[in-house]
């Protein structure tokens, strides 16, 4: 069980929150201007990193608040977590 | 005391007597000993029959690692355990154990002709010989499989026991009590750090236990032991033994399992049985030692035939002599020092036989010195006897002479594994040593650092002084780090320990070892019978057929040949298959790899996992305000997610199906009554809560007026419908928005989640309201004629009050939220109250409803009256992949705006297919045959298989209003097939002819509505 860092409330146990998917996949402002291939890559295409991934959390056993997060998928590390809206940071290698 | 016994010395209580039966034979054992210790003082040696070939098998380890001696122990009372190691049960007054494996009895057992068959069970047996033919399979293979397969038997009583878990948290975790954990969890103590210190044995020292000539610190093991533990007593830390570090998980995450009563002949009534902590701890020591290896040599598996430390231990530990005559055949030194305490004992050493060619060192000189026979650059090429080894056959490495030895013991010693379990757990790389022979911990993936033996360090004093070291820092590296996951930070790998690299010199039982294992596995000829996985009957041979037929990867020589699958999970065989493929293939041992350590590390109980989870507490249940009165009232309930609902109220007399016909006419004729409770109820609130609406929703907010509802659909981001439900609107600013049953969780996640995250400049408030407010449909042409009286401040005339309207105001004196909505396709109305409310206002509907024959209806008259209206239910005439036009549901669906979540989707191609799945009716020819709901729907059940599917029964009712049976549908281009006849076939073969029709039954105008 991951002890998950909610930038809200601060390591909280994995059990209060829900993963919700990869970060900084924006819905685009008008989705009728998409070609098919853009939306479904926008719906379906998602990197599988070995190592750094940004992803989302909601913190829905606590807050309630969505936030994103910077976890090592090898070592389960988180290295970041920031509010929704924030840019992804920079993370030295 | 019986004659294999020593006059003194060990850890048992000669003066506590303990009777215990094993297989309903009686014995006499002693305070202190385990069940394995116990048998081998009786002089039993066989103690249970092989997995495959029921071959007579005896104790070979006195610890965790054993794979042969697995018992049961029937506690009476449902309280059975199967595949217990004989080697880890403290036995206890009255002790019933048992063996497992054989039929009718251990010493004549019918399943030993396997082992005559042994040509017919190769490795990879079940893939090839149970093929053909196809119709033996489930008559014959499977049965034969099912009956012969796996170690033990299940209890089939309900466990009795209570089980324990608690969270804990502390700086330092230590598993492992040996002298190494001992001395880690000491200085991690002295140094302020809070300390759980645990070890699966009853008793804390490790190999000191056996080891009565050690010191340490100039006093003796035992008096340095008891001072250390007293001295972690004064700093309060946490020290459990019988306490298995079974799971390493995330984020330091440590599973302990502590067994609590299994040793006890009378547990207390308020003892649970185990206990599972939970440990986060930030920093963690492993001090796990190490195990033994055997030896792959033919007839390796006979009773008599023990690993050489275990027989050191029975013999110091538990004043065990577990044999007489003993042959040692080993490649390292360690098993001399067996040798030398054995032959103090006065068991005779009939012969060392050393596989290397030249064995060095004090231990070997000690042995000479004692008198033993030294043979250097031997092996043994095989064993004889059947129930008890009798002798040993030796000859040269590489060939030559043999020499038969008589003997009753033989002690194996092929080196030492560190027990690296919890490491690789822990997701740590392994890195090979080619000095030892063996994987040791490498780079460290969490806060963990492991100490002695399990790191490949066996000498006393650089274990403790390792230990030492590895509590100082893991204390520091605690006290710097305020938690265990770093969150912005990042965090250092832990830090090596103090003196730079791992001592570099192997230790002496290691030294000049033969690495490669050549003389006991020769490379050309190989040998028969010569275990590698004595738990699961894997053998030399059958590796070497596994890479004979291609098999390269260790992973699939595992799987092929099931070596390191069974319970042990390989504790004694893996290193020696591994070395076996890596020589076989003339490749290096890490260029082959190791298999991956799963959790746990020794079987876990169901009970201690579950916990409290279970019977009633189970999973929560959820009741509805009106719960009580439909329980008092007769209602049969169902479970609908979490919820218990009432699902008929059948009358004296009645079976479920008269009772539903009841209920539907009841509703269909004059009023029904119906709780609606668990509903999903969002309040969405704001300046921009319409807008919001706009968004998530298909259907066109804006425009709603206040005091009027809508039928709303919520589609995913992919176009296919997630949710439906009426939502009021309040005021300009305010929905009182229903979800289905159970949706309201998913529903509001994903509205926070877009609220949140895509459309953060909303002014938009949500808030679940489903536990808040009790539901009381009422339903049918008297509805208005039941209520009205009971309605205080709303006018609910026909017109005042129009269908998909909602109003505030008061029933039975209770501030309400009155919607006239329908879920039945009659006049109805939706009573919402403050749920503490809730049966007071149902009995007074109830009451009020008498003089026009109102009957409480269940879920199944619901689902009845909703399939007869076509009325869809998401989950059930949706799946995930139906869009709104799939179920003719394209009015919902709001065209003049820009955007709504979902929209862009509808649009793709794949959504406009004629042949998609459509919602229709279906209508049996045989008005009685209710039709199968999930069964497929085909053009021609005579077609060959497989047939093409045109799709599927959704909902299947007999309906009392049409007075025959209904069905909806999911079909391909199914609209344009209407009155077409199409076919249900069934499990038995036969097929329903049934025509397709509008899914529309009852009342196709809507004219019910609006009465
Ligand atoms: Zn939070």
């Amino acid at each position: 069980m991951l002890i998950v860092p909610c930038p809200h409330c601060g390591d909280r146990p994995e059990i209060e929150f829900r993963y919700a998917g990869p970060a900084h996949i924006e819905r685009a402002q008008r989705p009728a201007e998409l070609s098919d291939e853009d939306w479904a890559s926008y719906l379906y295409l998602r990197d599988n990193p070995k190592g750094l991934h940004f992803e989302r959390w909601r913190h829905i056993h606590g807050c309630g608040r969505f936030f994103n997060a910077a976890r090592d998928t090898v070592s389960d590390r988180f290295v970041a977590s920031y509010k929704a809206g924030q840019k992804r940071p920079e993370i030295p290698r | 005391m019986t004659p294999f016994r020593t006059p003194a010395g060990g850890r048992i209580d000669r003066g506590k007597p303990i009777r215990f039966t094993f297989d309903g034979m009686a014995y006499t054992g002693q305070a202190g000993d385990t069940l394995a210790s116990a048998l081998l003082a009786n002089g039993v040696h066989l103690v249970g029959r092989s997995f495959k070939y029921h071959r007579p098998r005896g104790i070979v380890a006195a610890g965790a690692e054993e794979p042969n001696a697995l018992v049961t122990v029937d506690r009476g009372g449902g309280r059975e355990v199967p595949n217990l190691r004989a080697t880890q049960v403290e036995i206890y007054e009255g002790l019933t154990a048992i063996s497992q494996n054989r039929w009718p009895s251990l010493k004549r057992d019918l399943g030993a002709v396997n082992d005559l068959l042994s040509p017919l069970f190769p490795a990879g047996f079940y893939y090839k010989t149970f093929k053909w033919p196809r119709s033996f399979w489930a008559k014959v293979y499977e049965p034969a499989i099912r009956r012969s397969a796996g170690l033990g038997r299940a209890p089939k009583a309900p466990d009795p026991d209570r089980y324990a878990q608690l969270y804990a948290h502390c700086d330092v975790l230590v598993i492992g009590g040996g002298p190494t954990g001992i001395a880690a969890a000491l200085a991690a103590a002295e140094a302020g750090a809070r300390v759980i210190l645990c070890d699966e044995q009853p008793e804390f020292g490790g190999s000191l236990l056996h080891d009565p000539g050690a010191t340490i610190d100039g006093k003796a093991a035992t008096e340095w032991i008891a001072e250390s533990l007293a001295a972690l007593g004064r700093r309060d830390a946490v020290v459990l033994p019988r306490t298995t570090g079974f799971g390493y998980f995330a984020h330091n995450f440590v599973g302990l399992a502590e067994r609590i009563t299994d040793h006890l002949a009378a547990p207390g009534a308020r003892q649970p049985r185990e206990r599972l902590w939970q440990v986060r701890a930030k920093e963690v020591v492993l001090a796990a030692g190490a195990i033994e290896r055997p030896l792959a040599f033919p007839q390796n598996d006979r009773p008599g035939i023990m690993l050489a430390e275990a027989a050191r231990t029975y013999l110091n530990r538990y004043g065990v002599r577990p044999g007489t005559r003993a042959v040692v055949i080993t490649d390292g030194d360690s098993a001399y020092r067996a040798a030398l305490d054995l032959a103090a004992a006065g068991i005779a050493i009939a012969a060392i036989a050393d596989t290397r060619a030249a064995p060095p060192g004090p231990l070997v000189d000690a042995a000479r010195a004692a008198g033993i026979v030294v043979h250097p650059a031997t092996t043994i090429i095989g064993t004889e006897g059947r129930r008890r080894v009798h002798s040993a056959r030796l000859a040269p490495v590489g060939g030559g002479p043999e020499d038969h030895v008589s003997c009753d013991l033989i002690l194996m010693s092929g080196g030492w594994t560190p027990a690296v379990h919890l490491f690789s757990q822990s997701r740590g790389k392994l890195r090979y040593d080619e000095a030892l022979g063996a994987f040791v911990p490498g780079t460290s993936a969490q806060r963990e650092r492991s100490a002695g033996g399990c790191r490949g360090t066996y000498e006393l004093d650089a274990c403790i002084g390792e230990g030492h070291a590895a509590g100082r820092e893991a204390a520091a590296a605690a006290r710097r780090s305020p938690a265990v996951s770093a969150t912005v930070s990042g965090d250092a790998p832990a830090a090596p320990l103090p003196g730079g690299e791992r001592s570099s010199q192997p230790g002496d039982a290691e030294r000049g070892r033969d690495v490669a294992g050549e003389g006991a596995l020769p490379r050309r000829k190989i040998p028969k019978r010569a275990f590698v996985d004595f738990q699961n009957d894997v053998t030399v041979k059958d590796l070497a057929l596994a890479l004979r037929e291609g098999f390269r990867s260790i992973e699939h020589v595992k799987r092929y040949t099931t070596t390191g699958m069974a319970t042990d999970q390989g504790k004694t065989s893996n290193m020696t298959a591994l070395e076996f493929v890596a020589t076989s293939l003339g490749k290096a041992v890490p260029a082959v790899g190791t298999t991956t350590f799963r959790q746990p590390y020794t079987p876990v109980t169901f009970g201690v996992i579950a916990g409290a989870a279970r019977g009633d507490l189970f999973e929560p249940v959820r009741r509805t305000p009106i719960h009580s009165w439909a329980a008092e009232n007769g209602a049969v309930f169902e479970d609908v997610g979490l919820w218990k609902r009432a699902w008929y109220f059948p009358k004296a007399g009645e079976d479920m199906h008269e009772a539903v016909a009841r209920e539907c006419r009841a509703v269909r004729e004059g009023a029904g009554i119906f709780d609606a409770s668990t509903l999903g109820k969002i309040e969405v609130v704001g300046p921009d809560a319409a807008e919001f609406m706009n968004r998530l929703y298909t259907n066109a907010w804006t425009k709603l007026e206040p005091g009027r509802c809508r039928y709303g659909l919520m589609l995913t981001e992919a176009g296919f419908i997630m949710d439906d439900g009426v939502v009021g609107r309040l005021a300009p600013d305010r929905f009182h928005v229903t979800t289905t049953t159970g949706g309201a969780p998913r529903v509001l996640h994903h509205m926070e989640d877009y609220l949140q995250t895509e459309f953060p400049d909303l002014k938009v408030w949500l808030t679940s309201t489903t536990e808040q407010w009790a539901v009381i449909a009422v339903q049918g042409p008297k509805a208005r004629d039941v209520i009205v009286s009971l309605v205080d401040g709303i006018d609910i005339a026909r017109d005042a009050m129009p269908h998909m309207s909602v109003r505030l105001g008061k029933v039975a004196g209770v501030p309400a939220r009155l919607f006239r909505v329908s879920f039945t396709g009659e006049l109805g109305f939706e009573i919402n109250v403050p749920a503490r409310h809730g049966r007071a206002v149902w009995e007074a509907v109830h009451a009020a409803g008498q003089a026009h024959g109102i009957a409480p209806y269940g879920t199944e008259t619901m689902h009845v009256l909703r399939a007869e209206k076509g009325y869809i239910i998401v989950g059930q005439e949706s799946d995930g992949t139906v869009i709104p036009a799939d179920l003719g549901l394209d009015g919902m669906i709001g065209k003049t705006k820009p955007d709504f979540v979902g929209k862009r989707s509808l649009a793709r191609p794949d959504m406009q297919l004629a042949d998609r799945k459509q919602l229709v009716g279906l209508l049996a020819t045989d008005p009685k045959v209710t039709l199968e709901e999930g069964a497929q729907v085909v053009e021609d059940p005579n077609a060959p298989v497989p047939m093409r599917m045109l799709g599927h029964v959704t909902s299947s009712y007999a309906s009392a209003a049409l007075g025959r049976s209904i069905a909806l549908a999911l079909v391909s281009g199914g609209r344009a097939r209407k009155g077409m006849k199409l076919f249900v076939p069934a499990l038995d073969g036969t097929a329903q002819e049934a025509t397709v029709t509008d899914p529309v039954f009852y009342d196709p105008e809507g004219k019910r509505l609006d009465g």
